[in-house]
């Protein structure tokens, strides 16, 4: 027996304009919004205890401003930014370039992080375990270095295949959404940056 | 400006599901990523888990049904009511809306499916991973030797309890991993429909023509990534606590317990509203088309919608009174939580007035609203009340708070949830569900469920506290017990006819046809069931209600708009 589908007018009217947001863009805000709650809640637990661990190191003994880290990584939005442009533009080779640039600098503020925690850990003797400071610090900087890692991962398959000529123009909104997501993680260093580094000491 | 109907000769007739290898048929709906089957596994693997969250209520009630009873003893009563809620809220709760709003909503929006796909699939095998994390704590909570070790430090798990030293073994790490693996799931999900809502809609389906349920569930979702993160966020903090010797929670090293409380209620009350809203949802589609008229106040309700879910992040402390948060705290939040009852209130009235004057038609959906519509203005009330500190500090932690919020669980969300099975079931399965078994498990539930939580006020109100495992006889709480403890057979008949029905229609019930409740919104111009595309030819719609345009093309809604 034959059944018979949809029974819903379709001959709408055809000179409608319907356009609607990208799905990636969308997605990507959905995914920044529950972030920024979970970081949210990391830097509420960081600005309650400061002060209030019962021995030391204090954050002003052992915390010096991570200047060159920051640099490096705030940067890096500016790098990824010109990589999607220069997709748009379909510069692939420019576009492999700022990708690059962009992986690089991520991966030297992924070092100064790593150098900062061997000097605390080896020479300091802070760790999760020390106190307060430490259980905060190491959870919020290690939270944002987490998001580091995942974005850098995510460049680095952008960069390898852009480099294998994958990458095309109509990957720019793709590329623009990965995007999206590096510049969180910058802006996210700069909440953790000013709470750390700036209020806490 | 009217269209014509255009009737497809697409065949679309099933291929005959008969004579496939089992097999198959799990290796198709293992790896399916069609919304309308992930949707139906999120339903069953909440049904299955309401019945097992079900039996931990019935030990429950057995065991506080007489005085001195020792029919379990204190330590599986602990696992018991901390396994219930646990249960109920997130592997039943979450799970079954998140099963409705994945079948409906791009069914509503003249979507061919959820916007990630794949992503769908993900989070529901993450979340049905999580419930079986959660039960697997009764085998390997403290090692293959001691059976029976399932968390037992209360579904809201206050600090320091949760810390090693007070809580040995890991079945409080399956409770903290079995939360944080679901959250991920629920954020998933709700990621998927907002973009779905936002990206795929139909051609003509501008946001003020949504049907309310697609609405609610944006409000639902965009509530779930600030409510189900900071959950997430504190069970990370207790894992590394407990794992790794972080001091977040650890009084002794100056942490704070009261963090916790904060970080869990920052999650715990809004989740109430993540439960509520697509129960409004379900009851916004039901009662109009049972009333015969379109819903009253469209506007109003989306706004009230969304007002309920921005004023429900600032009302979490009310469960913290007891605590001591000072003048100034207690009055913004008693103060914030009366506020929340006038958006709700607008909704409590649009849905009257939308019955106000209609042909009401009392099916089984429909009786199903009316009760939840009773109830759960009585559960505003009583949230009232306990919204006033005085009151709170008195009845805090009693079993008038347990029946408080019952009457919102069970006697709101989960009636209407029991609509909605009777509502959309013809849709899913093409077959009627039986009216008559239908209004025997109404009847039944309904007097249950008020032999149960009417009853439970009382001996909250003389001052019996929640989680005690027993008590002494001459206090004047017996007798309460004991109706409570009989109203929940009563419940247990009505799922048991629930149930059966399920069953029984799928084989014997009546063909439903594609619109059996002459209904006006886009599911119901999809066959029943509905084929994977869902639309063979994507819809244009021109009003809020399309179908209604299509029957009625004399006066079609979009004369109005």
């Amino acid at each position: 027996m034959m059944k018979t589908a949809s029974t819903i007018p379709i001959d709408g009217p055809a000179e409608m304009q319907w356009t609607l947001p990208y799905r990636g863009t969308v997605g990507m805000a959905c995914l920044i919004v529950a972030e920024s709650a979970i970081f949210l809640i990391f830097v509420v637990a960081y600005i309650f205890y400061i002060g209030k661990s019962l021995s030391g190191p204090t954050p002003a003994q052992v915390l010096e401003l991570p200047i060159f880290g920051t640099i490096c990584l705030l940067s890096s939005s500016i790098t990824v930014h010109y990589a999607v442009s220069a997709l748009r533009k379909e510069n692939l080779r420019n576009c492999s370039l700022w990708l690059a640039g962009t992986v690089l600098l991520g991966t030297i503020f992924l070092i100064t992080t790593a150098q900062e925690w061997y000097h605390l850990i080896r020479y300091e003797g802070l760790t999760l375990q020390t106190n307060l400071f430490g259980t905060t610090y190491y959870s919020l900087v290690g939270l944002h270095a987490t998001h580091v890692v995942v974005g850098l991962i995510m460049l680095s398959i952008a960069l390898v295949l852009s480099l294998r000529g994958r990458v095309k123009e109509e990957h720019s909104e793709k590329l623009e959404v990965l995007s999206i997501y590096w510049h969180f993680v910058d802006a996210v260093w700069v909440v953790v940056f000013t709470v750390v580094y700036v209020l806490g000491r | 400006m009217t269209t014509t109907p255009v009737m497809e000769a697409i065949d679309v007739t099933p291929t005959p599901h008969q004579g496939r290898p089992p097999l198959n048929v799990i290796y198709e709906w293992v790896t399916t990523v069609d919304h309308k089957k992930i949707g139906l596994m999120y339903i069953g693997y909440a049904l299955v888990f309401l019945v097992i969250g079900g039996l931990e209520a019935i030990l429950m009630r057995i065991q506080l049904a007489v005085p001195n009873n020792h029919f379990v003893s204190p330590q599986v009563f602990n696992q018991l009511f901390t396994m219930h809620g646990t249960t109920m809220v997130f592997f039943v709760g979450m799970p079954i809306l998140f099963g409705f709003g994945n079948y409906l909503v791009p069914l509503m929006i003249g979507a061919r499916d959820m916007a990630f796909p794949r992503m769908n699939a993900f989070s529901f095998w993450i979340s049905a991973f999580a419930g079986l994390l959660l039960y697997f704590s009764y085998f390997g909570g403290s090692g293959l030797y001691a059976a029976g070790s399932a968390p037992d430090v209360g579904w809201f798990a206050y600090a320091p309890l949760t810390a090693k030293v007070f809580s040995p073994g890991h079945s409080t790490d399956y409770w903290t991993l079995a939360i944080l693996l679901s959250g991920v799931g629920s954020i998933g999900t709700a990621l998927n429909i907002v973009t779905t809502i936002l990206c795929m809609r139909c051609k003509g389906m501008k946001l003020s023509r949504m049907p309310l349920l697609v609405w609610l569930y944006l409000v639902m979702s965009g509530l779930v990534f600030v409510t189900i993160s900071p959950l997430t966020a504190a069970q990370i903090m207790l894992t590394l606590d407990r794992y790794l010797g972080a001091h977040f929670f650890d009084t002794q090293a100056g942490g704070s317990a009261v963090l916790w409380m904060h970080f869990f209620w920052i999650f715990g009350h809004p989740e109430v509203y993540v439960l509520v809203l697509p129960a409004f949802a379900f009851v916004n589609e039901i009662v109009p088309v049972f009333s015969r008229k379109a819903i009253f106040g469209y506007p109003a309700m989306v706004a009230a919608s969304v007002a309920i879910g921005f004023i429900s992040l600032s009302v979490w402390a009310h469960h913290m009174f007891t605590v001591g948060l000072g003048p100034a705290g207690n009055t913004f939040f008693v103060f914030a939580t009366m506020v929340i009852s006038v958006p709700t209130g607008i909704k409590i009235f649009n849905w009257l007035a939308t019955i106000w004057g209609g042909k009401v038609i009392f099916a089984v959906p429909m009786m199903f609203c009316v009760g939840f519509l009773f109830q759960f203005l009585i559960a505003g009330l009583t949230g009232i009340m306990l919204s006033a500190a005085p009151f709170d500090w008195q009845l805090g932690n009693s079993y008038f708070v347990v029946a408080h919020f019952h009457y919102v669980l069970v006697g709101s969300i989960l009636f209407a949830l029991f609509g909605a099975f009777y509502y959309w079931y013809p849709k899913v399965t093409g077959k009627m569900m039986s009216e008559r078994l239908g209004k025997w498990h109404f009847w039944l539930f309904l007097i249950g469920f008020h032999l149960t939580f009417d009853f439970m006020h009382v001996p909250g109100l003389l001052g019996m506290p929640r989680r005690i495992y027993t008590y002494e006889a001459g206090r004047g709480w017996e007798y309460w017990n004991l109706i409570v403890g009989i109203g929940a057979i009563f419940q247990v008949a009505g799922t048991l006819c629930f149930v059966f029905n399920l069953v029984w229609a799928y084989y014997r019930g009546k063909e439903a046809g594609h619109d059996p409740w002459d209904a006006w919104t886009l599911e119901w111009a999809t066959p029943s069931p509905p084929p994977s595309y869902n639309f063979a030819v994507e819809p244009t719609v021109n009003s809020r209600r399309p179908l209604w345009d299509l029957k009625h093309p004399e006066d079609p809604d979009s004369d109005y708009e």
